[in-house]
């Protein structure tokens, strides 16, 4: 990216446009489709534009961790399929995966939006492990925002697999969903910086010259569950105010999807 | 007396029979089998008297001695600059092939630097793919400003239409600069509003390339698009 | 004990139902989406582009590279943990031999066309589910081909022949099973993928490939009419 087209995009961006007609705050249509897979305990096909992801649940029954012995388990990952991205490349996942997965996993960690308690079958000898993958099919810019979507509803979309005290019976779903606190259910928005401009849901286009973001997870009341702050470039506290302030404003749209 | 399997402008897909008898001939894009013609792409029917072809609908740009094509710097030699022409192959610019003369001493990057987008011909490519640019002729240069795009490069002889008849339209529209490169990719400058409209507008020529009636679908989008009234007389 | 009527209800030379699409992935240069009842594959074709290492480059020809790739969730149970296993690497090379005899890269000496796999659900004929996207994902990305590839699995449960196998035939318990996937060039007949599980007769073997072939013509349709239907004219 050279100066010349840097100018170009600020001075689309002066005037409170991009480079696809939108405002500077406004996401492209986003599309969310429960319960796509049949195999998955629970899944969802969530579009933004261009971009599209898959999440898949799956549950298996496992020894709890030595320090939450009545507690389930949960983890997120990401698969950055080459199929999706001329820019991606098959093998284990790179760094650009991993924060992906760990952005997504600590809003629903920390938003405490799974009742994990509930998930116990025996203390200390058997608690429900859940591991929710999001697999990009497209990639057009802001995989964050929509990994999130896709995991969170794939998690409402989710019914346990029956378990008669031995094995987990994948083919008999019962009718219980997973102990979510709906109140509690993050949405993630990720605000760029480009220039002195804010944006929200860069398509890849706009990612390449993002100079720094800020991926803002808030819960229904308004409250930060999660952040991560990302680019090459430095944010000042007045800036990180404006993004929060971008995220709230952004999160309470995105939440009337779910 | 051979048979035609297939109409004119139909699209076909590989392995597909095309005419049957052998007062056929295969040209691009199809082959015999025996008696047969077969398609070998995903391409229109196009029928010449005895000469079937298929013009392709898709497929990355494979360079060709001639061709204008718009290119990226991406590396800096001794020698010159290497430039991603949106291909399976980089091709190379030397020295002595840039616009004005240069010595050897002197900082390449003064001239084309990483990054910059630059108008230039394809003047040889070899058995293995090696090519060679140069920025000597007419409307080479470096492109200022701007925005860059990139379409399907099959459907580049629409989107400049006869004569370039169809990008003068559309720049007439609009008042954007448009070029281009016979690679697919395409730079626009002008106002943000209108080079929306100029994106829409090429958009839209890749959609429906292969259906018959674009420039008028294209006049009437355009008019529709910016309130003004198109005289395509004075385009010729 | 005789296996007389399928598990779905379906004839015994009937497939599943089938659905077909090409050019969803908006970022690859083909793709396509084949469904067969539950199995779902998901194809990309990215190329003719640059190979990385240099060393695996063809001066002669450009090279055809395919991967197969189960999502983590697609499967009935246990979770599949990501990676490249034995099975996947396997089905991979024979996804490549199985398209190689269609696609023509002679013009694209030095260079790779990848294709990536992706199964976001199975129910047994994942291979074959996989190489039918793949031949529609190449013809979709431009790539020169005298023909596409059809696949089906065909089965011996008990002491009949069924075709496309789902897992609950696979898993068959009153009887024995043969597994036999089987991909087809549609033009020549050919048979370009020939594994099998189980236990076979030499005659029962001449009548699954005979079987393969039907079913494979008529997938080729479906194939076909998919990639037309992307080119067809949209009524505004």
């Amino acid at each position: 990216m050279n100066n010349q087209q840097k100018d170009h995009i600020l001075n689309f961006l002066e005037k409170g446009i991009r480079f696809d007609g939108r405002k500077l705050d406004e996401y492209r249509k986003i599309k969310i489709e429960k319960g796509f897979s049949e195999n998955a305990e629970g899944s969802s096909k969530v579009s933004i534009g261009n971009t599209e992801v898959l999440a898949g649940v799956k549950m298996s029954v496992m020894e709890p961790y030595p320090d939450t012995p009545d507690e389930g388990t949960m983890m997120i990952n990401v698969e950055l399929l080459p199929l999706s991205s001329p820019n991606f490349e098959p093998g284990p996942p790179g760094i650009q995966a991993i924060e992906l997965a760990r952005v997504v996993d600590r809003g629903i960690r920390e938003s405490k939006t799974i009742d994990t308690k509930k998930l116990c079958i025996k203390k200390g000898e058997k608690v429900w492990s859940i591991i929710v993958d999001v697999c990009p099919i497209n990639d057009d810019g802001n995989l964050f925002d929509a990994s999130a979507l896709a995991v969170v509803a794939a998690l409402q979309d989710t019914k346990m697999p029956s378990y008669n005290g031995k094995v987990v019976d994948y083919k008999k779903k019962t009718k219980d969903a997973l102990p979510l606190n709906l109140k509690k259910i993050p949405t993630s928005c990720t605000v760029s910086k480009i220039g002195n401009h804010f944006i929200v849901d860069p398509v890849s286009e706009e990612e390449e010259k993002v100079e720094a973001r800020l991926t803002v997870e808030i819960e229904e009341d308004g409250t930060l569950c999660a952040l991560q702050k990302g680019g090459d470039n430095p944010l000042t506290a007045e800036d990180i105010d404006k993004m929060v302030g971008i995220g709230i404003e952004k999160s309470k749209e995105l939440k009337k999807l779910l | 007396m051979g048979k035609l399997l297939v109409k004119e402008k139909t699209i076909v897909t590989p392995g597909e029979e095309l005419a049957e008898g052998m007062d056929f001939l295969p040209a691009e894009g199809t082959f015999r089998d025996k008696d047969k013609i077969i398609s070998s792409g995903l391409g229109l029917v196009n029928i010449n008297g005895r000469i079937i072809k298929t013009i392709p609908v898709a497929g990355r740009y494979a360079p060709k001695k001639g061709d204008t094509v718009i290119a990226k710097v991406t590396n800096i030699l001794m020698s010159g600059w290497i430039l991603d022409i949106d291909s399976a192959y980089s091709a190379v610019l030397s020295v002595k092939e840039a616009k004005d003369f240069i010595r050897r001493d002197a900082d390449l990057t003064k001239y084309y630097s990483i990054g910059d987008y630059i108008v230039t011909d394809i003047v040889m490519v070899t058995s293995q793919r090696l090519v060679d640019a140069s920025m000597k002729g007419p409307g080479m240069r470096k492109l200022i400003g701007g925005r860059i795009i990139n379409v399907n490069c099959h459907k580049v002889p629409r989107i400049i239409g006869k004569k370039g008849s169809m990008v003068s339209m559309i720049k007439q529209a609009t008042d954007c600069s448009i070029t281009v490169g016979q690679n697919g990719v395409v730079w626009i400058n002008g106002s943000p509003e209108n080079e929306i409209i100029v994106v829409k507008t090429i958009r839209k020529i890749e959609q429906e390339a292969h259906i018959s009636g674009l420039t008028d679908r294209i006049k009437i989008f355009l008019e529709k698009e910016t309130n003004k009234k198109i005289n395509i007389e004075k385009v010729e | 004990m005789s296996y007389t009527k399928r598990n779905d209800g379906r004839k015994f030379d009937e497939t599943r139902p089938i659905e077909a699409k090409a050019g969803i992935i908006k970022r690859a240069d083909g793709s396509a989406y084949f469904k067969m009842g539950k199995t779902v594959a998901y194809a990309a074709v990215y190329g003719p582009r640059e190979i990385h290492p240099k060393f695996l480059q063809n001066p002669k020809n450009g090279k055809l590279r395919c991967f197969y790739n189960m999502m983590p969730f697609s499967s009935m149970g246990d979770r599949v943990r990501p990676g490249a296993n034995r099975r996947a690497k396997e089905i991979a090379m024979v996804t490549e031999k199985a398209l190689l005899p269609v696609v023509d890269l002679t013009e694209f000496p030095n260079s790779v066309v990848d294709v990536f796999i992706e199964l976001p659900q199975t129910d047994a004929g994942t291979r074959c589910a996989g190489i039918c996207a793949a031949s529609m994902a190449l013809a979709d990305a431009g790539i020169s081909m005298n023909g596409m590839v059809a696949a089906v699995s065909i089965g011996r449960v008990d002491d009949k022949l069924v075709v496309d196998l789902d897992y609950s035939e696979e898993s068959y318990e009153d009887g024995t099973v043969a597994d036999i996937p089987i991909a087809v060039v549609s033009r020549t007949g050919e048979i370009s993928l020939l594994q099998m599980d189980g236990e076979l007769s030499r005659d029962d073997l001449k009548k699954a490939l005979e079987m393969a072939k039907k079913s494979c013509s008529k997938i080729d349709k479906i194939q076909k009419d998919a990639l037309k239907k992307k080119y067809e004219v949209k009524n505004e």
